[in-house]
């Protein structure tokens, strides 16, 4: 039974607030690229794949261009050559975008502490959701997904995400 | 050792010391002499040195024992009939000065002195193009040289544009302004990556097209280089293992097993019967595993996307069956120097006959689709074409060395592990197209299969690695209840295996072709220099051969079709 403004407009109308409508688009319509170097790519391509099918969460429409694309990947080591690409990628993506580090080497270098390797891409871009592992089980990337959705529900069509992110190549 | 190699060469340079390293036979040279020793070995028909492997650097300046000079460069040769490998070592007093070029013998030593250049500072007179090849242009200094910090990283701000140098390699195949207005055309410049779904990593692909039609191609790699050999300077022998997970990441168990192999060589170990059949079965489980990710990809490339399913589905299974083995799906460290780390579980047998039978099922399945099938036919045959002598100049090993109709494979020709005894057939190819590449694969697979089903009857009961204080980790039982084991846990752990002061090179048949170790030890517990000498390294510094002339969807299915591992391409 409706009670307020919805009794009196009948079963054809509801009342949401806008944040929640489109945050519940985009939660179930994330388009990744996948920016994979390395290793996690391959356990990307499970996660894809049919016995796992990421299509159950709505993200199955891996983009190969970033500017049709709202949810970046990093599935793999960055290093200081590919930085610069990757931050580009980044910044061809429209807003609103988000980013998940894929394993241990995107989110902090992992076990190449050395002269070539990022020590985690946050130095470059934004990361909102980690992932831990060399590389990840094709599970746990589904686990990010759902972070980033529960993430989503949270946010507000209103405020500019990651506004004043200074990286080492800023 | 090889006796007759040793003699033959000691024959043919009575002047240059040389002696005998694992199988190796090392031959030390001075600058001057370097030029027409290397012609020699490569022209003269007794010596036929027509592979030039892998071409590295060594800096000496921690070395405990005192050198000729601080730099030496080492040159590793192989003659693919008589199976004889030669080093090369040639002492470099000024880097700067550097050494004659090996490039007018063989044009593989182009990309491998890069390398060296780039890695140690070491200059080559006379060669093409001497820049830096895996660290980015911005970079300073040289990070394999002993005085180079491993944690003084360096920001790269752009990328370099490689105008120069497809403008000369325009210019090299003839194609400068006046022909271009003859032809009424303008030359169109295109990047495939470093970012781009066919380049299957991170690989850019610098096109000059016509159309469709690629003139000149440069290519730039370097892309994940993660400085594995500076790491593996810095970890006992058998904390490397992990770091070879990760070089070709589609078969980590073989790298492993050539690895483990590589050090065992040297420190003379034989290794358990068991160990050696569950090397082979693994090593050829894994070469399936490899072969089958390449063949879905580079359907993928071509628009066959069912085969993906048929070919990946399977592999996707048999991780379920690696996992239960070694725990992890992707990056198993499953070996240990002196054997493996644990045997079969309890009923393996049975879960690996299903997985073959499914591997075969999808297997036929896909080369149903593929083999009479006018469009695959039509896209590969005569593509890309890799001549036989082309290929050996380049360097290329492996499938797509057999592609080219030469039919060197190291488990007939230096046989370990006895492979000597398993009967297979190595497939060879007639043209060295993409064709023959991937019907090579295909039958590789079912090659494979064959060994592993033999091996699986012939596999003796017994320990899978050896007993040996210096080299294995004592039993659990012996660490808790007596002082020895105690002791012996600790040293291994803390020190590494002490592994004698030398330098040797080894190599193992992997899935991409000859995945050679090259090590030079100080006699501590780790390794002072590490050089993995990679397969794909060196078939893509012969890419542009063989897309030139051809058309950028060629290009595609080339790289596809070829097997290039980001891991173990830039280390």
């Amino acid at each position: 039974m409706a009670l307020g403004l919805e009794a009196s407009l009948g079963d054809s109308v509801l009342t949401t607030k806008v944040d929640a409508v489109i945050n519940w688009g985009r939660q179930y319509s994330l388009w990744p690229f996948v920016f994979g170097t390395a290793c996690c790519a391959i356990e990307f391509m499970s996660a894809a794949a049919s016995q796992l099918d990421i299509s159950r969460w709505g993200a199955e429409v891996v983009r190969f261009s970033p500017r049709q694309a709202d949810l970046l990947l990093v599935c793999g080591t960055i290093s200081y050559k590919q930085a610069p690409v990757l931050k580009q990628i980044y910044e061809q993506m429209p807003e609103p975008k988000w980013v998940v580090a894929m394993g241990a080497c995107a989110s902090s270098g992992g076990i190449y502490d050395n002269y070539c390797t990022v020590q985690g891409v946050d130095t470059i871009i934004p990361v909102d959701v980690y992932i831990s592992g060399c590389p990840p089980r094709p599970e746990a990337v589904l686990d990010a997904l759902m972070k980033i959705q529960d993430q989503i529900k949270g946010e507000t069509v209103l405020n500019d995400r990651h506004k004043d992110f200074k990286g080492i190549l800023d | 050792m090889n006796t007759t190699a040793l003699e033959l060469l000691k024959a043919a340079f009575p002047d240059a010391p040389c002696t005998a390293s694992v199988d190796a036979v090392v031959l030390t040279v001075q600058p001057a002499q370097l030029e027409s020793t290397l012609a020699r070995l490569k022209n003269d028909p007794a010596l036929n040195f027509g592979l030039l492997l892998d071409v590295t650097a060594v800096d000496y300046l921690e070395y405990p024992e005192q050198q000729e000079a601080r730099f030496a460069v080492v040159y590793t040769l192989r003659n693919w009939e008589k199976n004889m490998v030669v080093q090369v070592r040639v002492p470099v007093v000024d880097p700067e000065a550097g050494i004659p070029s090996a490039t007018p013998f063989w044009a593989s030593a182009n990309w491998g002195e890069r390398e060296a250049y780039d890695q140690y500072g070491v200059r080559f007179q006379g060669h093409p193009d001497l820049r830096r090849i895996l660290n980015h242009w911005q970079f300073q200094g040289h990070p394999l040289r002993k005085d180079y910090a491993i944690h003084q990283g360096q920001i790269c701000y752009e990328t370099d544009s490689l105008e120069k140098e497809i403008r000369a390699r325009l210019a090299n195949n003839g194609v400068d302004q006046t022909l271009m207005d003859d032809i009424n055309t303008e030359i169109m410049y295109l990047n495939l990556g470093p970012s781009h779904p066919a380049t299957h990593g991170a690989i850019r692909i610098l096109t000059a097209l016509d159309g469709e039609t690629i003139l000149a191609n440069v290519n730039e790699i370097g892309y994940l280089h993660r400085g594995f050999e500076k790491t593996a300077e810095n970890r006992t022998y058998n904390q490397v293992i992990p770091l070879t997970d990760r070089l070709n990441y589609c078969s980590a168990l073989m790298n492993n097993i050539a690895y483990a192999k590589a050090v065992e060589s040297w420190l003379g170990i034989e290794i358990t019967e068991r160990a050696k059949f569950m090397r082979v079965i693994l090593a050829e489980f894994f070469r399936v595993q490899d072969h089958l990710v390449c063949l879905a990809a580079n359907l993928v490339d071509m628009g066959g996307l069912t085969n993906y399913w048929y070919l990946y589905n399977e592999k996707e299974a048999s991780y379920d069956f690696i996992s239960r083995l070694t725990g992890a799906r992707l990056t198993s460290s499953f070996t240990r120097i002196g054997g493996m780390y644990r045997d079969f579980y309890e009923g393996w047998e049975a879960d690996m006959e299903k997985q073959l039978r499914d591997i075969e099922k999808g297997t036929n399945d896909s080369l149903k689709l593929v083999l009479k099938n006018r469009i695959v036919h039509d896209r590969t045959q005569n593509v890309c074409v890799m001549p036989a002598d082309l290929a050996l100049s380049y360097g290329f090993t492996g499938p797509c060395l057999r592609a080219s109709g030469i039919p060197f494979d190291l488990r007939k020709d230096n046989p370990y592990y006895h492979y000597d005894t398993f009967d297979f057939t190595i497939p060879v190819g007639s043209k060295g197209d993409i064709y023959d590449r991937i019907v090579i694969r295909y039958e590789e697979i079912f090659q494979s299969i064959s060994i592993i089903r033999q091996a699986m009857k012939r596999i003796p009961k017994g320990p899978v690695t050896i007993r040996d204080n210096h080299v294995t980790l004592p039993p659990k039982a012996e660490i808790y209840k007596n002082i020895e084991g105690l002791a012996g846990h600790f040293k291994l752990v803390f020190d590494g295996i002490q592994v004698p002061a030398g330098e040797w090179y080894d190599s193992f048949e992997a899935a991409n072709g000859e995945l050679g170790f090259y090590f030079v030890s100080d006699g501590s517990g780790r390794p002072y220099k590490c050089k993995v000498r990679p397969p794909c390294f060196y078939m893509m510094g012969g890419f542009h051969e063989m897309i030139e002339g051809q058309m950028i969807a060629d290009a595609v299915i080339n790289l596809g079709s070829i097997n290039i591992i980001g891991g173990e391409l830039d280390r």
